[in-house]
C-alpha cells in the first residue's frame, strides 16, 4: 500500500517539476521581456493573451462559443476610458469600472443567450453584441467614430507613474497575472467542476439535481468581466477606446486566437493571441493583406492540428511525459 | 408522520398521463402509482413507450395531457433539474456518466449540490476532498473500489451502468427511476445490481425498465405492461405473466 503510494508520488513529481519549471520560465521571459521587445506591443500582446483566456473560460471550459465577446471587451474599454477620462479616476478604479460594465453587460446578454445552445446561442451574442456596437456608433459618451482619445493613464495607487513605459508595462503584466490566476482558481474549483459536467454531458447534470442555466450563466458573467479586465487595461495602454473593439470582426479575432492556442487549455490562448498579435504587427507595414494571412494559417491550424498549438502539444509523446496530457472533448 | 420508514406508500404518481408527437401518441392516459419501498417494473416490448413514461415523470418532457404528483407536491409543470432536488433520481438508458472525469470525480460531482460544493468558484479543488468519505462508500457499495481512479470512459459497459447508479444514489433520492439498469451486463452483474437495487428499495420506491423478465419475476413487486403507449395489464409478475393479452403482446405468441 505504501509502495504503491510512493511510487505514484514519483509519477507525480516528474510533471509537478516539469510545469513549475515552465511556469518560471515563462514569468522569468516576461519580466525581462521589455528589455527585448517593444513595451506596447507586449502590452498589446498581454491584453489580448488576457481577453483569450477569459473567452477560453467559457468555450474551453464550459462549451460555449459566443461569438459576441467584443461587447465585452470594447465596452470595458469604453467605460474605463470614460471613467479615467471624465470623472477622473485613477486608473486602477477606471480599469474596475471596465470590469463591472462588462460584467453588467454580461448578465445582460448572458441571460438571453444561454436559453439556447449552439449555432443559436452564437447568433444570439453575435446579435446583442451588433445592437451594442451600433448603441457605441451613437451614444454620446463614446463620441461615434472618433472613440473616447487621449485617455490619460494617470497614476496608480497615487504614486506610479503609468505614462512611463516601464511603469506600464509592468502594472499590465501584474494585471494579466492576476487574471490569469484567477482564471485558473474558477476552473480549478467546485464551481469548475460542475461546469466540466455540463459540459461533458449536461443532461446528466440537469438529472442530478443542477440549475444548468444558472451555472452557464455564472461562467458568461465571469468570463465578461474578465474580458472587461482585458478590454480595460488596453485602453489605459492605448490611450484610447474606439469602434474597432467592439466590432464583431474582434469577436472572431478572439475565437480564432483560442482555436489557433488549443481550447480547453489554460495557456493555449496566450499563445494564439501571441501568434495572432505578431503576425498582425509584422504584416501591418506590408502591402499583403493581413486577414489572408491569418485566414491562411487558420485553415493549417482546422486541417493539421485541431487541438491548437499548445493543445497538440500536451498530446504529444513529451508532453504526456511531463504530465500534461488531459482528455479533450472534440 | 406515524408512518414506518418501510410501510409502502405512493410517493410518485401519474394520471391520464399522454404524450404526443406531431400526429403520433407515444403515451395514452397512463395512471401509474409508484410505492415507497417497492419495486416496480414497467415492461413492454420496443416503442411501447417506456422511455417516455419516463421522460415525462422526470419532466425531461412536457406532457400533452394528465398530471404527476410527486410526494404530494404537484410537479406538472417543474423543472427536471427541481423534480430532481425534490428526490425524483433517474439513470439513463444509454448510460450516463461524466465520460472524461474519474470514478470518484463523478460520484463527487453528484455530491456537490447536496452538500452545498457547488457555486464556490474561489475555493480550491481541494475543498472536494471532504467528499472523499462519502464517495468512496459509495463507490464500495458498487463494487467499484479498484476503479477508483479510473477514468469513466474506460470502464466497461456494465461497470458504467454501476457507476451511474452509485451517482444516482448519492443525491440519497426518494423515487429511483432506472431505466434498464441491467441491459448489456454479464450475469455476474446481473446478480450484483439486482442486489444493489433489493437493497435501495428498502427505503425508497424503485421504478425499473426490464427487459430481463427473469429479474422483473425474482426483483419487484408490481409490474406495469405497457403496449403502443397503453397499459395494458398491471399486477404483481405472477397475475401479469399468466395474462394471455400480455404473453401475446410481449413475447410475440401466446406459446413463449
Amino acid at each position: 500500500m505504501t509502495l504503491t503510494l510512493e511510487l505514484q508520488n514519483q509519477k507525480e513529481r516528474t510533471p509537478i517539476v516539469a510545469q513549475t519549471v515552465f511556469l518560471g520560465a515563462g514569468l522569468a521571459f516576461l519580466l525581462a521581456a521589455p528589455l527585448f521587445f517593444y513595451p506596447v506591443f507586449l502590452m498589446k500582446l498581454l491584453c489580448f493573451a488576457l481577453f483569450a483566456c477569459a473567452f477560453n473560460l467559457l468555450l474551453g471550459y464550459t462549451g460555449l462559443l459566443s461569438f459576441g465577446h467584443a461587447a465585452f471587451f470594447g465596452g470595458a474599454a469604453y467605460f474605463t476610458g470614460h471613467a479615467v477620462k471624465e470623472w477622473g479616476l485613477p486608473p486602477e478604479l477606471g480599469i474596475l469600472a471596465g470590469v463591472v460594465g462588462a460584467a453588467l453587460l454580461g448578465v445582460v446578454i448572458g441571460f438571453f443567450a444561454i436559453r439556447r445552445q449552439g449555432i443559436y446561442f452564437a447568433m444570439i451574442t453575435l446579435a446583442l453584441a451588433q445592437m451594442f456596437y451600433f448603441f457605441c456608433l451613437q451614444a454620446e459618451f463614446t463620441h461615434g467614430e472618433d472613440g473616447i482619445q487621449s485617455v490619460p493613464r494617470g497614476h496608480l495607487f497615487g504614486f506610479i507613474d503609468l505614462s512611463q513605459s516601464s511603469n506600464m508595462y509592468y502594472f499590465v503584466l501584474a494585471v494579466f497575472v492576476i487574471g490569469i490566476a484567477i482564471i485558473w482558481r474558477i476552473i480549478n474549483s467546485p464551481f469548475g467542476m460542475i461546469l466540466k459536467s455540463i459540459r461533458e454531458n449536461e443532461t446528466r447534470a440537469i438529472s442530478l439535481g443542477y440549475s444548468v442555466r444558472n451555472y452557464k450563466l455564472g461562467a458568461f458573467v465571469m468570463s465578461a468581466a474578465l474580458t472587461g479586465l482585458a478590454g480595460g487595461l488596453k485602453a489605459l495602454v492605448f490611450q484610447f477606446a474606439t469602434l474597432t473593439d467592439v466590432g464583431w470582426q474582434m469577436s472572431g479575432e478572439v475565437i480564432l486566437m483560442t482555436l489557433l492556442g488549443g481550447i480547453g487549455t489554460l495557456i493555449g490562448p496566450l499563445f494564439g493571441a501571441a501568434l495572432v498579435v505578431t503576425l498582425q504587427n509584422y504584416l501591418a507595414t506590408s502591402e499583403f493583406p493581413v486577414t489572408i494571412i491569418t485566414g491562411v494559417v487558420f485553415m493549417i491550424c482546422v486541417l493539421l492540428f485541431r487541438r491548437g498549438i499548445v493543445g497538440e502539444f500536451y498530446n504529444s509523446r513529451l508532453g504526456r511525459r511531463l504530465g500534461f496530457e488531459h482528455r479533450q472533448k472534440h | 408522520m406515524p408512518l414506518q420508514n418501510g410501510a409502502p406508500r405512493v410517493v410518485l404518481s401519474a394520471r391520464g398521463l399522454r404524450r404526443d408527437f406531431g400526429g403520433f401518441t407515444a403515451v395514452k392516459d397512463v395512471d401509474l402509482d409508484v410505492h415507497h419501498a417497492r419495486v416496480h417494473a414497467l415492461i413492454g416490448p420496443n416503442g411501447a413507450g417506456k422511455t417516455t413514461v419516463f421522460n415525462l415523470l422526470t419532466k425531461f418532457l412536457q406532457p400533452t395531457h394528465g398530471t404527476i404528483t410527486l410526494l404530494g407536491e404537484d410537479i406538472t409543470n417543474t423543472a427536471p433539474d427541481k423534480v430532481a432536488r425534490m428526490g425524483l433520481v433517474r439513470s439513463f438508458q444509454i448510460s450516463a456518466v461524466f465520460p472524461h472525469l474519474t470514478v470518484i470525480d463523478n460520484v463527487r460531482v453528484a455530491l456537490q449540490r447536496p452538500n452545498r460544493l457547488a457555486t464556490q468558484f474561489w475555493k480550491p479543488l481541494s475543498a472536494l476532498d471532504a467528499l472523499n468519505g462519502k464517495a468512496e462508500q459509495l463507490i464500495r457499495s458498487v463494487g467499484l473500489e479498484k476503479a477508483r481512479n479510473a477514468v469513466a470512459a474506460d470502464l466497461s459497459y456494465g461497470r458504467k451502468r454501476v457507476l451511474e447508479i452509485a451517482t444516482t444514489l448519492a443525491l440519497d433520492p426518494k423515487v429511483l427511476l432506472l431505466d434498464e439498469p441491467m441491459a448489456g451486463m454479464g450475469l455476474e452483474d446481473v446478480g450484483m445490481v439486482a442486489e444493489i437495487i433489493r437493497e435501495v428499495a428498502r427505503e425508497r420506491a424503485v421504478l425499473m425498465v426490464e427487459h430481463n423478465l427473469s429479474v422483473v419475476a425474482t426483483l419487484c413487486h408490481h409490474v406495469t405492461v405497457l403496449q403502443r403507449g397503453e397499459i395494458l395489464a398491471e399486477g404483481d409478475y405472477a397475475t401479469v405473466s399468466e395474462d394471455p393479452r400480455v404473453r401475446t403482446a410481449y413475447m410475440g405468441t401466446e406459446e413463449a
